[in-house]
């Protein structure tokens, strides 16, 4: 199952990852982040396809994914 | 209002019609008032591509005979400073506002007031002098932009306003008064319109033939001395009783007023405010000098109009300094431990 | 190396003062992805333009040099010339680039200069407000064009990409977007090669990126990145405009 870690010292709840993940891992936090925002959180971690969208979309950096075996769709490695 | 939005009305009111600027913190107001305005008077607003090219604009609308007007803050300013030279070498009229931030360079975006030499001494090449208004207050925002209007029609020469954040960023109430342009105003039988029926006119500070170029500049010089005959502006608070003077202008000057009000008592400490930078009232603090008076020199700045005062006082009297720089503001509390100091060293404690 | 995503080396451990779904994050991010897959941290040197990115140097793990606004070109210029084995890249907004540094830019382009620009266009003055842009596309409002962007006055939107790719010694132009992970990826990938062109010392290099700013365009992150999908890119067409001719 892929690990996926939203760093709330970045996370600005900007909502981008929930509304790229095609398969509903992450959704938004009724919680607030330490900055006193909403923050993205993992919902699933088992629904994660490894796709990456989410950490390639995040304007923060906030996400660090890291996945059993090769990815299992094309990705940019970074590790 | 905004000192900001009282300064562009002021020029609205003056029958401006030209306004030329870009964005630049803390006087962004500004052009965007002169955008929802402007159209409102039937007038034009441009957002130029750089501060350089909006003076640029500037000296052309001057050049047909407009009222035209540009503003901007330290930085641009720098970049202004080749079309002032040019518009005073020109004899064009304009109006061009500094809503000062701290610098050098890109600074930050806080009030300084260590604009004053570029102001003044300069800015741009050349021997020329630019009539320099200090506004302290919004009304004075208003005010004194009206009237930079009327001194550059007067002189046909560029009129520089020199405000900071803090004013430019401030609310206070102010009075309109009913604008219209003093009748004695020379018309503009220079400005560039067309050779319909007359010899054509050259707008040009260009002079390359031997003597030429002196020829103009003993006319430019000649119009300078007329204007620090006629145009000198400060205001005195409790002056008379002084020991020690402060002279401060723009948002030092409100600081120092409050110093000076606190004391007004004691009578020891009194507020010389120039009003014009240039020309600067040195015939008054000579005069004071005269009078065996001391002066403190107040400035968001490492000293600048100071070497204008000892000049004026010419050694005859004390001249001390209590200034904040880097975009920090001058305080009452150290104001008063300097005037204080100084009047200790004539033996009088207030 | 396992496969995954974790934080570029290259971008410091600050967060940043972006607002939140600003695309100058995601492009700084894209920067330091590109400096780790080359491996040009230590030779690189970046200029940061004056406007929201003006602090840019907080965030990117490289020498970082600020420029007067307008002039990054001319001072990356100047850094490449005297250093020419070094990465030199310059990071630009709307303002910067097309509206007070469009002499900077042209004759930078002209002469060619190994470096590698990363225009940020968000078609808005963020920094100071939200004012007109020279990339602001017609009929906008904003606060220097309350009634709306007036083509017959104010002109229409410069197209930047398009407009550089025509100088000889210009050797990659393109425009790329960040409205979604495709076309972030696709940026990733021009910025690379836009670093590529310098190594190679092929000439100018230029990818100007639409990016969102949210906060002035008073809309959701979200919602953002569709306008730039459905809107912006009616004004300013996606495509390589040079892409190293022999």
């Amino acid at each position: 199952m892929p690990k996926i870690r939203v760093d709330l010292k970045y996370c600005k709840g900007c909502r981008l990852c929930v509304a790229f993940c095609p398969k509903g891992a992450l959704v938004m936090s009724k919680k607030l982040g330490p900055r006193g925002l909403n923050v993205a959180e993992v919902a699933d971690a088992s629904a994660c396809s490894g796709c990456l969208n989410c950490a390639v979309i995040c304007p923060d950096a906030a996400i660090e994914i890291v996945l059993d075996g090769p990815a299992r769709k094309p990705a940019r490695k970074n590790a | 209002m905004t000192g900001n939005d009282a300064m562009a009305e002021g020029a609205i009111r003056a029958g401006c019609r030209f306004y030329y600027g870009y964005p630049i913190t803390p006087q962004n107001e500004v052009p965007e008032y002169m955008a929802r305005r402007m159209p409102e008077v039937g007038g034009t607003f441009i957002q130029s591509e750089s501060e350089l090219a909006a003076v640029n604009m500037v000296l052309g609308s001057s050049a047909a005979g407009a009222r035209a007007m540009t503003s901007s803050s330290s930085p641009g300013i720098s970049l202004k400073q080749e079309g002032i030279s040019y518009m005073a070498g020109c004899e064009l009229p304009a109006v061009i506002a500094n809503v000062q931030r701290g610098g050098p360079g890109l600074g930050d975006i806080g009030a300084s007031q260590a604009d004053y030499f570029q102001a003044v001494k300069g800015g741009g090449h050349g021997d020329y002098r630019l009539i320099v208004l200090a506004p302290y207050s919004v009304q004075e925002m208003a005010d004194l932009t009206t009237l930079a209007f009327d001194l550059a029609d007067r002189y046909r020469s560029p009129v520089m306003i020199l405000s900071d954040a803090q004013i430019g960023q401030m609310m206070e109430p102010l009075v309109w008064h009913d604008y219209a342009p003093p009748a004695d105003l020379p018309p503009k039988d220079w400005a560039l319109t067309g050779a319909a029926g007359r010899p054509k006119r050259i707008v040009r500070s260009f002079f390359l033939y031997p003597g030429q170029l002196e020829e103009h500049n003993i006319r430019l010089q000649r119009k300078f001395a007329r204007m620090r005959e006629a145009e000198v502006r400060f205001e005195e608070i409790n002056v008379e009783k002084a020991e020690v003077v402060i002279v401060a202008y723009g948002s030092a000057a409100r600081v120092a007023k409050g110093l000076v009000l606190r004391r007004a008592k004691s009578g020891a400490v009194g507020l010389l405010r120039p009003v014009t930078l240039w020309p600067f009232p040195e015939k008054r603090i000579r005069e004071l000098a005269g009078e065996g008076k001391d002066f403190l020199v107040a400035e968001m700045s490492a000293g600048q109009m100071l070497e204008d005062v000892k000049l004026a006082v010419e050694g005859r009297s004390k001249v001390g300094f209590y200034g904040r720089i880097g975009g920090a503001v001058v305080t009452i509390e150290e104001m008063t431990l300097k005037a204080q100091e100084m009047l200790a060293s004539r033996g009088v404690r207030a | 190396m396992t496969a995954g995503y974790a934080r570029p080396q290259a971008l410091r451990d600050a967060p940043t003062h972006y607002c939140p779904g600003c695309g100058h994050g995601i492009a700084h991010r894209l920067l330091a992805e590109v400096i780790d897959e080359l491996g040009v941290r230590e030779r690189t040197v970046g200029m940061a333009p004056v406007g929201c990115a003006v602090v840019a140097y907080d965030y990117l793990d490289v020498d970082m040099c600020e420029a007067p606004h307008g002039r990054t070109p001319a001072v990356a210029t100047g850094i490449k010339r005297a250093l020419p084995d070094r990465v030199v890249f310059s990071y630009q907004g709307d303002g910067d680039l097309a509206a007070i540094g469009t002499a900077e830019i042209i004759h930078a382009a002209n002469r060619g200069e190994n470096i590698s620009v990363i225009f940020i266009n968000n078609a808005v003055y963020g920094m100071t407000g939200g004012q007109m842009a020279p990339t602001t596309p017609a009929n906008a409002k904003t606060t220097t064009s309350p009634y709306g962007r007036n083509p017959e006055t104010d002109g229409q939107a410069i197209r930047v990409a398009e407009l550089l790719a025509g100088f000889d010694r210009v050797a990659y132009s393109v425009r790329t977007s960040l409205s979604s992970p495709k076309n972030v990826r696709e940026t990733g990938r021009a910025v690379k090669k836009a670093f590529q062109t310098q190594l190679d010392r092929r000439g100018f290099a230029i990818v100007e990126i639409l990016s969102p700013c949210p906060t002035y365009w008073h809309m959701e992150p979200e919602a953002a990145l569709k306008h730039i999908d459905e809107v912006m890119t009616k004004t300013f067409p996606l495509g390589v405009f040079k892409d190293w001719p022999k």
